[in-house]
């Protein structure tokens, strides 16, 4: 083991970058794309938030079912089994489910469910259903899969209600998705200008910045978000909470931001082309916005990716405790309120699964980051 | 160095006074208060209450008075030892917050010592076998531990427990337990129920913990000083523990600032979830009553005990690292 402390100092074999012409004419963008797109699990990652934010749009496309609609023959039901081989042995290459039947166990008063393996019902692709309007605008009612009436298909089972825990999931990550995006728009807002401001005046103005800043910090953040979203009136509508949990997620998260923007702009404040730019007399706010920010928009983006899941774990985590989204508004965290105790998840273990969704993501967005930071440091091979 | 802790030490109480007047304010926000959710509680029992006897009601728990005022009130019985009187608990908030501030803080610091002791050796090895298959394994688990929820860990835990071993691991104790005096049975009953929200609270930070570990001493390990120590013949073993590790270690330490409120705040997550006789779930349960002294305080305190572990670490890095040590002494 020791031996192989030897070769610490090389680092991992990179491939060489090409040293064409293209590589020296190439713009400060074009050359963090190439370093980016040689980090595989970044790209792989990017590809999977792509796919999850499509699915946050086209959510009723990724459905099977109404996710409201209420299937009491089903209730609590576990996912249904895909199978390729039937009762006979024979395989068929399109995969099919059985019809699930309820039956009520008369001592402990639990459901339990039985397949009824006499009809076999073929899953397929692209199969018309409930009508929606994809983006609110174009009408169908074309959906990705689904079964064929009258058998109802719950690819992740169902919750108490019997409604399809599937269909749900991908409402879910609309708002699961978006308020991550959001939160950080608005803090990123919020802690550019107010970084900005303090790096780049200094003295008594920077000095009061600072003090609050890190006050703001050394508060939990838990804690303090659930004070403050416990304070969003409980007569608000779904919207209006949803506003309200986004801004109480970017008052909690601006200070980090506007404290690694501050140190930042320290840094380049002293720098030539500032003076340039202070010289032939432009204004203090275009010197910061237009000199001053894009010098350093490839590390902003970083943090940026970065704070992302923090936002949509905290989200997930207030709306599991009731005080974050409320129903009937859906998110991972509002879907997770199900397997809130030991009893129900040992009963119908599925209920976890919109939790994976949230691990993806926030994986995703870690993985991301990571690739994006590597990337856009100039002195890293 | 003393005028370093000194000033740190000013600077702290001057934080605590702020975070006082906020959390007063933060919990003052919503419409109502304890009295009109109370009194609504009444009226749908069947109960009616005269005006008379409401205004009586609050005069009697201090909310005719305008909020500075209550402010000013409060804090000057916080100054005596007293937090104020727990509407919801009908009991005065320093006879109810003790123990469960002890456990939120014991639960913090065991949880810190068990991110070092998993994060520090981890990180070592991944950075002396960068890019081998424990590497990426290693780097996998610590993502996931990033990644998954703390609520959902602890679910996940429980349901284990549950499934293979029959046990029920709510809570800090079993309920025969939770009544009774401490004796040995009772501490094995609690250390049967640690485990899991430590493991829970610090698993969120050995993550980041790992990377920053082995990012700074896989930067060690290239410079010239090593290769000037093995050339010389030292051991591999001696030479990565007398200097690279060393260096390693400092943004470590200072990682305490960062580590010490997000356990806080994992904490408080996860007890509500395991439900744990500590300050997280006390201060759910309060937010959602009005129950303003006692949330104020609760506040109050969890943010002294973040300022506290934040204090400990920035003196502890002066210590630690020579180089800031050297820049206090010039100042």
């Amino acid at each position: 083991m020791l031996s192989r402390i030897g070769r610490l100092g090389k680092k991992a074999e990179a491939e060489p970058i090409p040293f064409d012409e293209s590589y020296y004419l190439a713009s400060q963008w074009q050359l963090i794309w190439r370093k980016f797109r040689r980090h595989r699990l970044a790209m792989f990652s990017s590809v999977i938030i792509l796919f999850l934010y499509s699915i946050a749009l086209f959510a009723e496309f990724y459905a099977v079912n109404d996710y409201q609609q209420r299937h009491v023959k089903y209730a609590k039901a576990p996912p249904h089994t895909l199978y390729f081989v039937d009762e006979d042995g024979n395989f068929h290459l399109r995969p099919f489910i059985y019809d699930l039947k309820q039956e009520l166990d008369m001592e402990t008063l639990q459901r339990n469910y039985s397949e009824d393996r006499s009809q076999r019902y073929h899953l397929s692709f692209f199969v018309q259903g409930e009508p929606y309007k994809l983006l609110g605008l174009i009408e169908s009612n074309i959906h990705l899969f689904g079964v064929d009436a009258p058998a109802v298909f719950f690819p992740f089972g169902t919750d108490e209600l019997g409604r399809d825990l599937y269909s749900r999931t991908m409402h879910a990550a609309r708002i699961s998705l978006s308020i991550g995006f959001l939160g950080m728009v608005t803090s990123f807002v919020l802690g550019c200008l107010i970084g900005g401001v303090s790096g780049y005046f200094g003295g008594s103005i920077d000095m009061i910045v600072q003090r609050v800043i890190e006050f703001l910090i050394s508060i939990p953040h838990i804690p303090l978000i659930m004070a403050l979203s416990a304070a969003l009136p409980h007569e608000w509508s779904s919207t209006q909470v949803y506003f309200g949990i986004t801004v109480v997620l970017s008052v909690v998260n601006w200070p980090p931001l506007a404290r690694a923007v501050r140190g930042k702009l320290l840094e380049l404040r002293e720098a030539d082309f500032v003076m340039a730019a202070r010289i032939s007399n432009m204004s203090d706010m275009d010197i910061i916005i237009k000199h001053l920010l894009p010098s350093f928009a490839s590390f902003l983006i970083v943090v940026l990716s970065l704070a992302v899941p923090g936002m949509i774990l905290a989200e997930t985590a207030l709306s599991f405790l009731e005080i974050g989204i409320r129903p009937p508004a859906v998110s991972w965290g509002v879907l997770l309120q199900n397997a809130q105790n030991i009893r129900s998840l040992s009963q119908s273990p599925w209920l976890l699964i919109p939790g994976i969704f949230v691990i993806i993501t926030v994986l995703a967005f870690n993985f991301l980051g990571d690739g994006m930071r590597d990337a856009a440091d100039p002195y890293k091979q | 160095m003393k005028n370093y802790i000194l000033q740190r030490l000013v600077y702290m109480v001057f934080l605590l006074w702020l975070v006082s007047v906020v959390t007063f304010v933060v919990i003052q926000l919503p419409p109502g208060d304890y009295l009109s959710t109370y009194i609504s509680r009444l009226e749908q029992a069947g109960q009616d209450l005269s005006d008379e006897e409401v205004d009586k009601l609050r005069a009697q728990y201090g909310l005719d008075l305008p909020l500075y005022l209550r402010y000013v009130k409060w804090f000057g019985q916080v100054l005596q030892g007293e937090f104020g009187f727990s509407f919801d608990y009908q009991q005065p908030v320093k006879d109810i917050i003790g123990e469960r501030l002890v456990l939120t803080f014991t639960i913090a610091i065991l949880s810190a010592i068990f991110t070092y002791a998993v994060a520090i050796p981890i990180g070592i090895y991944s950075a002396t076998h960068q890019y081998s298959i424990g590497d990426y394994i290693v780097s996998i688990i610590g993502f996931i531990g990033l990644a998954i929820p703390n609520f959902m860990l602890a679910l996940i835990m429980l349901y284990v427990a549950w499934k293979t071993y029959g046990m029920n691991l709510t809570g800090l104790f079993s309920p025969e337990y939770i009544e009774a005096p401490w004796n040995l049975a009772k501490v094995g009953d609690l250390l049967l129920h640690l485990p899991i929200p430590v493991i829970v609270v610090g698993t969120a930070g050995t993550a980041g913990m790992i990377r920053v570990l082995r990012g700074t001493l896989l930067d060690e390990l290239n410079k010239q000083y090593v290769i000037t120590a093995r050339s010389k013949g030292l051991g591999e073993v001696k030479l990565l523990f007398k200097y690279p590790v060393r260096v390693a270690l400092n943004p470590i330490v200072s990682g305490l600032a960062w580590l010490f409120p997000s356990l806080i705040s994992g904490g408080t997550i996860t007890a509500i979830v395991l439900g744990l006789p500590t300050a997280g779930p006390m201060l759910y349960r309060s937010l959602r009553t009005q129950d303003t002294f006692l949330t104020a305080t609760l506040l109050m305190f969890v943010t002294i005990l973040t300022v506290i572990g934040t204090t400990i670490s920035d003196i502890l890095l002066v210590v630690v690292d020579p180089r800031i040590r050297m820049e206090r002494a010039a100042e």
